[in-house]
């Protein structure tokens, strides 16, 4: 479990996160939703230690992760931030094996290419897996980061905005694999996702942040809820559900 | 390109390159040679050749790092200020100690190297407009404003003269004695070849090597202090040699991808044989006088470096 203990985080003056606490269950998709500039990607960075928090505490597992050494961290959490801008001549599966920095350094064992092999068949990579980064698509090149990230092989996963830049058949394929690493794998993942109808759908709890708090926080159908959302948004949303239960919220107009 | 073939060239140029000089030392004599001319082989022609194969391949590695440590293909140790800051620091240790032995003037010119280097790279992360040919002509206005400090000092005291031929990289005055203080770039070779995976992944990003629970700033002081180490002994023993490290790691990354452990061997290689290529061909050009090094490889090197200019566009460099 992450535990987010009365955590603050001011850049200059500004407070963009003030006195947040939060847990985060096991074997759970939780989604960080919110208006632009709530706060929400600086609080999943300081959970996975990419910027340091001024106040308050973190733990993983019962572990203070300012306590704790980054390379133990990086077998526990993993964060995959909007990775767009990178534009190295990689290819799928050299990217991959990075995921097994962690246990080996750079010099990978068999095992570790057993995790490599498999994150790939994973996700579905095996016939591009010599390809280079720049040569894919989008939705190619988030699966390859994904799968990286599967080979990282740790309890926690975290992402920035996954479906950032992906059309929508990409964006469903992306969220199932998500649930699919949850499901089948027993994965914890945290996602910051500004769609709320891919939160609603496809994650078991909600946490909805504006200026620097959190306003609400709760299992998905409690979430999906008129009220708590104009709360949140600050704009009223007609909710129907679809032929599969599903909650969907309607605001294009 | 295979390695083979590289290794091959590197060979034949090695052999070309020390039968060919004023004196004439051939080849087929190589069992029966008299005193004189092992001599010229042992004190002028063999330090030549072994400047130039470390120069090369370490030059070429500098490139190749820093391109991948500022995550832009066009930074090198040329633009980036960072043999203009060595070159501030040859003057400096020269006006401060009046008898500098070379490993003292090594040493100042290594601080300014890294200085300098470091200056650059924290403007580099300041600058917000990250447009790939923007950041290297920052870091050429940086050269040249420590280039002007410089040549205002030489000025004043007198030093310009000696001062310009640290300018024109040569190795014609390469001899026994005089270069020795450049093998301290093998061990920092081998170093960045066991760090090659790092700085790999630290080219990805500071947030992506925190995942991976890399020390970033670790990697990357690492590697600027390689390449300023480097740069500073090679400024000091052989002189400027502009685009090195900026079209040899840019030739071996369109075939060879950016994964360092993939490319740092092909860059030293390619590195050693092009400077070794130039070499020769300005000890040819006008025998049985000599065009230095840094004018063939700036030459070519220039021709190169807008060609893959040009080609960006096509290939989203």
């Amino acid at each position: 479990m992450v535990m987010v203990k009365s955590v603050s985080k001011k850049y200059g003056e500004k407070k963009v996160i003030e006195n947040v606490s939060v847990k985060i269950k096991k074997g759970k998709i939780t989604s960080f939703i919110g208006p632009n500039g709530a706060g929400k990607s600086t609080l999943l960075s300081m959970i996975s230690r990419l910027i340091e928090n001024d106040e308050g505490e973190i733990y993983i597992d019962n572990q203070n992760i300012k306590k704790s050494k980054s390379n133990q961290l990086a077998k526990k959490i993993s964060i995959l931030k909007q990775s767009n801008h990178i534009n190295l001549k990689l290819t799928i599966r050299e990217l991959v094996s990075f995921g097994r920095f962690p246990y080996s350094k750079g010099r990978l064992t068999e095992e570790d290419w057993k995790y490599v092999d498999e994150a790939i068949r994973y996700m579905d990579l095996e016939e591009i897996q010599y390809k280079y980064l720049d040569e894919l698509s989008g939705g190619q090149r988030q699966r390859a980061f994904i799968a990286m990230v599967i080979a990282q092989d740790t309890e926690y996963i975290l992402l920035d905005e996954p479906l950032n830049n992906l059309d929508m058949k990409h964006s469903v394929q992306i969220m199932k694999t998500l649930r699919r690493l949850v499901d089948e794998l027993g994965k914890t993942v945290v996602i910051v996702i500004h769609d709320i109808n891919f939160a609603s759908v496809y994650s078991d709890y909600i946490v909805a942040l504006k200026d620097g708090k959190i306003v609400r926080e709760g299992a998905t159908h409690e979430m999906i809820n008129r009220e708590v959302l104009r709360e949140i948004y600050d704009m009223d949303m007609q909710i129907q559900e679809d032929m599969n239960c599903n909650k969907i919220c309607l605001y294009f107009a | 390109m295979k390695i083979r073939y590289l290794v091959f060239a590197l060979i034949i140029f090695s052999i070309a390159s020390l039968f060919i000089g004023v004196s004439s030392i051939s080849i087929f004599d190589i069992f029966r040679l008299n005193d004189d001319q092992v001599q010229i082989l042992l004190i002028s022609r063999f330090p030549r050749l072994i400047s130039i194969l470390i120069a090369g391949a370490s030059m070429s590695i500098c490139g190749l790092i820093m391109q991948q440590l500022s995550r832009n293909k066009f930074v090198s140790p040329t633009t980036a200020g960072t043999m203009d800051s060595a070159r501030l620091g040859i003057l400096v240790a020269m006006l401060l100690f009046a008898s500098a032995s070379s490993l003292q003037k090594m040493l100042v010119a290594f601080v300014f190297a890294l200085l300098g280097t470091f200056i650059f790279m924290s403007i580099l992360e300041k600058i917000k407009f990250k447009d790939a040919i923007f950041i290297p002509l920052v870091g050429l206005m940086f050269g040249n404003i420590i280039n002007a400090i410089a040549t205002f000092f030489a000025y004043r005291y007198d030093l310009i003269q000696n001062m310009s031929s640290w300018l024109l990289g040569d190795f014609s005055m390469i001899m026994r004695g005089r270069f020795e203080l450049m093998y301290i770039s093998i061990p920092l070779m081998v170093l960045a070849f066991l760090f090659a995976n790092k700085f790999t992944i630290a080219g990805m990003g500071e947030d992506f090597s925190k995942n991976l629970g890399l020390n970033y700033r670790q990697v990357v002081n690492t590697g600027l202090i390689i390449v300023a180490l480097v740069t500073a002994s090679v400024v000091l023993t052989v002189g400027m040699i502009p685009f090195l490290g900026l079209i040899i790691p840019n030739i071996v990354t369109i075939y060879q991808g950016d994964h360092l452990r993939n490319s740092l061997i092909h860059t030293a290689l390619l590195g050693a044989v092009f400077v070794l290529f130039c070499d020769i061909l300005g000890r040819v050009i006008i025998y049985p006088y000599e065009i230095p090094i840094s004018l063939t490889v700036g030459v070519i090197g220039s021709g190169i470096f807008i060609y893959l200019l040009l080609r960006r566009r096509a290939y989203g460099l």
